[in-house]
C-alpha cells in the first residue's frame, strides 16, 4: 500500500464522508474548542458526564478528512468509558503518531483508532487528527480557553 | 559587472521557458520520486542563479559593514548596497534613491509606515481605509493604529469576482480618512487592483495611498510616478530575491516629515545624551546593520527580472493563466475563487467534498507543490464562505505541462476521495 492509501484508509474516508455524532448534545456538561490556526480548521466537542463515565459524546466544525475522521471515531470509540479510560486511549493515539519508537503493541490496543497509524508519515497533518483529542481533554479538564495547535 | 544568465531578448522572441528553468538549480529536482512542480509563487518564489552568485560573491569577497569603515572591503559593500537601491530605484521608477528604503520585507515596511507616518497623523475619530482582499499584513498595522490612536478601519467591500467594488470606494473617502492602503496585487484572488483609479480619487480629496505591492512586483510592471502612489512596499523572496529583504518607497516630502522607525546605529548624525541629530534620508529609517546580502541579491533578482523583458514576464504569465483556469474550470467539481477581469497567476479553488489540506497533502505526494489554507486572508475566506483554498500560483518559470501535472494530481485526489 502507497503512503498515501496508508493515510486515507477506507475507514478514514468513511468517517469524512459520514461524521458519526456530528451533531450538537442538548445538554453538555463539558465542551471546548479546539483550533488549528494555521488550517483554520476548528472543532467543538461536547462531552455528556454522568459521574465519572462519558454518557454522550458529540462534535462539530469544519476540517480536512483526517480531523473530522479522527473526531467521528474519536467520539465512536469513547462513548461509555470512564473520564480515565478515555484519557488513556487518547495517551495511546498520541503516543502512535508521535512516539520515536512507538510500541508495537500499540495498533492493536487501539482498535479502530489504528488506522490512524499512517498518519505518522505525514508529519504536518499529525495535529489534524490530534485536534479534537486535545479539544475533548480540553473538556474533561473543564478548560475554558480554545485549544490551539500552535 | 552583472552577469546575467538569461541576456535581454527583443520583444517578439519565443519565451524559453527551458532556458529559464535552467536558471534555476532548485527546479531540478523530485520530491516524492516526482518532478519537482513549483506552484507555490504567491508565497515565496524561487531564486535564480545569479542571484545565488551574488550572495556568494559578496559574502566570499567583500563582506564588511557598511557606511562605517576607511578600508577598502567596507567601500566595496557599501558601494554595492547603495548600487543596490539605485537599482530598486530604477527599476520602479522612484524620483530618487533616498525614497528607497531597506526593511524586512512588505509586512515591516507597512508597520513602518502605519507606526510613524500613522501615529504623528492620525487623531480620534479619523478613519484608515482598506480593502476586503487585503492579506493579514495590510490589514492587522491599521488596526493596531486604529486601536492606539482611537481611529476607525473602514473596509472597501469585494464583488463575486473579486474585483474591489469602486462605487463604494468612492463613498468611503471622506475627509476623515488620513491614508488608503491597498493591495495591488490579491494574494489569495489574484485580482490586480485599479490602483491607479483609486489613487486619483484618494488624492482628490487629499489623501495618501500606501500600495502593498509584495505580490505585484514579480508580475507586472510597476512605476512608482505613473501610479502616483505616495508610499509602496514591496518584499524581495516574492521576487526571485533573497528572504529577509524588501524595500519601502515613500515620496520625500512625507518621509522627511515622519520621525524615525527604530533607533539606533547608522540612522542618526549625532548622538548625545542631551540630544541626537537624526540622519537623512534614507538612513533615518534604517537602524542597526541592514541586511547588506540580501540588498546586493534584490537587485541582482531585479536585473534577472529585467533582462527576461518585464512585458515579455506578464504576456507569459497571463498566457499560463489562461490555460490554467480553462484546465481547472472545466474539471468536476471544482469552483475557482477569484475569476476578476484582470488577474495574475493566482488560481484559488476549492473541489467539493474535499478539504484544502487533503488535496495539498495528496498533491505534494505528486511532486507538486501549492498552498493549501487560508493564506492569510482570513477575511478573504469568509467572504467566499470556504474556510480554506487550494492556491496555485504561478511564475515566469512555470510551464503547461506542470498544469497538466496539476490536473492529474487532481485526478488522484478525485480517484482517493470518490
Amino acid at each position: 500500500m502507497s503512503e498515501l492509501q496508508e493515510l486515507y484508509q477506507q475507514v478514514i474516508l468513511d468517517h469524512n464522508r459520514k461524521p458519526r455524532n456530528f451533531r450538537q448534545l442538548p445538554s453538555p456538561t463539558q465542551t471546548a474548542e479546539g483550533y488549528n490556526p494555521l488550517c483554520g480548521d476548528r472543532v467543538s466537542v461536547q462531552v455528556q458526564l454522568e459521574g465519572d463515565v462519558i454518557r454522550d459524546l458529540a462534535f462539530q466544525g469544519s476540517g480536512c478528512a483526517i480531523s473530522k475522521a479522527s473526531a467521528s471515531m474519536m467520539t465512536a470509540s469513547l462513548k461509555g468509558k470512564t473520564v480515565g479510560e478515555a484519557e488513556e486511549v487518547f495517551d495511546r493515539f498520541h503516543g502512535m503518531l508521535t512516539d520515536d519508537r512507538p510500541s508495537a503493541q500499540l495498533p492493536a490496543a487501539l482498535g479502530k483508532l489504528a488506522a490512524f497509524a499512517g498518519v505518522r508519515e505525514f508529519p504536518i497533518r499529525i495535529k489534524c487528527a490530534t485536534l479534537p483529542w486535545h479539544a475533548l481533554h480540553a473538556a474533561l479538564a473543564g478548560q475554558a480557553e480554545p485549544v490551539s495547535t500552535e | 559587472m552583472h552577469v546575467s544568465h538569461t541576456m535581454p531578448r527583443a520583444p517578439g522572441l519565443a519565451w524559453d521557458v527551458e532556458r529559464i528553468r535552467k536558471d534555476f538549480p532548485i527546479l531540478q529536482q523530485e520530491v516524492h520520486g516526482k518532478p519537482l512542480v513549483y506552484l507555490d509563487n504567491a508565497a515565496t518564489t524561487q531564486k535564480p542563479q545569479p542571484v545565488l552568485d551574488a550572495l556568494q560573491a559578496y559574502y566570499t569577497a567583500d563582506n564588511a559593514n557598511v557606511h562605517r569603515g576607511v578600508h577598502l572591503l567596507s567601500e566595496r559593500a557599501t558601494e554595492a548596497y547603495e548600487a543596490a537601491r539605485r537599482r530598486i530605484q530604477r527599476f520602479l521608477h522612484a524620483a530618487d534613491p533616498r525614497e528607497i528604503i531597506f526593511v524586512r520585507g512588505a509586512t515591516e515596511g507597512i508597520n513602518l509606515v502605519a507606526q510613524t507616518y500613522g501615529r504623528r497623523n492620525v487623531r480620534p475619530g479619523d478613519e484608515i481605509l482598506i480593502t476586503a482582499l487585503e492579506h493579514h499584513s495590510n490589514i492587522v498595522p491599521w488596526q493596531m493604529l486604529c486601536e492606539d490612536r482611537g481611529a476607525t478601519l473602514r473596509v472597501v467591500p469585494i464583488d463575486d469576482a473579486g474585483d474591489v467594488d469602486l462605487e463604494a470606494y468612492e463613498r468611503l473617502l471622506s475627509d476623515r480618512t488620513k491614508l488608503v492602503a491597498v493591495a495591488h496585487v490579491s494574494n489569495a484572488l489574484g485580482t490586480v487592483v485599479p490602483v491607479a483609479r483609486m489613487i486619483e480619487a484618494a488624492h482628490r480629496r487629499g489623501v495618501p495611498v500606501l500600495v502593498d505591492g509584495a505580490q505585484a512586483v514579480a508580475h507586472i510592471r510597476v512605476d512608482f510616478q505613473a501610479l502616483g502612489c505616495d508610499f509602496y512596499v514591496f518584499s524581495g523572496h516574492k521576487t526571485f530575491g533573497p528572504t529577509g529583504i524588501g524595500a519601502l518607497y515613500g515620496k520625500t516630502e512625507l518621509l522627511d516629515q515622519m520621525p524615525p522607525f527604530h533607533g539606533g546605529g547608522d540612522m542618526i548624525k549625532s548622538v548625545s545624551f542631551e540630544k541626537t541629530v537624526y540622519n537623512d534620508l534614507p538612513y533615518k529609517f534604517e537602524a542597526g546593520t541592514p541586511d547588506i546580502a540580501g540588498a546586493i541579491g534584490l537587485g541582482m533578482a531585479l536585473d534577472y527580472l529585467e533582462g527576461l523583458g518585464r512585458d515579455q514576464v506578464a504576456v507569459y504569465e497571463h498566457e499560463l493563466l489562461t490555460y490554467g483556469a480553462e484546465r481547472l474550470s472545466s474539471f468536476p467539481g471544482l469552483r475557482l475563487i477569484g475569476t476578476a477581469r484582470h488577474k495574475v497567476g493566482v488560481l484559488s479553488f476549492v473541489v467539493d467534498g474535499v478539504h484544502a489540506h487533503d488535496v495539498g497533502t495528496i498533491l505534494d505526494r505528486e511532486g507538486i507543490a501549492v498552498r493549501a489554507g487560508h493564506h492569510c486572508a482570513m477575511p478573504v475566506m469568509a467572504r467566499f464562505g470556504v474556510p480554506a483554498t487550494t492556491r496555485a500560483s504561478l511564475a515566469i518559470y512555470n510551464t503547461r505541462e506542470e498544469l497538466d501535472a496539476l490536473v492529474s494530481g487532481l485526478e488522484k485526489v478525485r480517484d482517493i476521495f470518490g
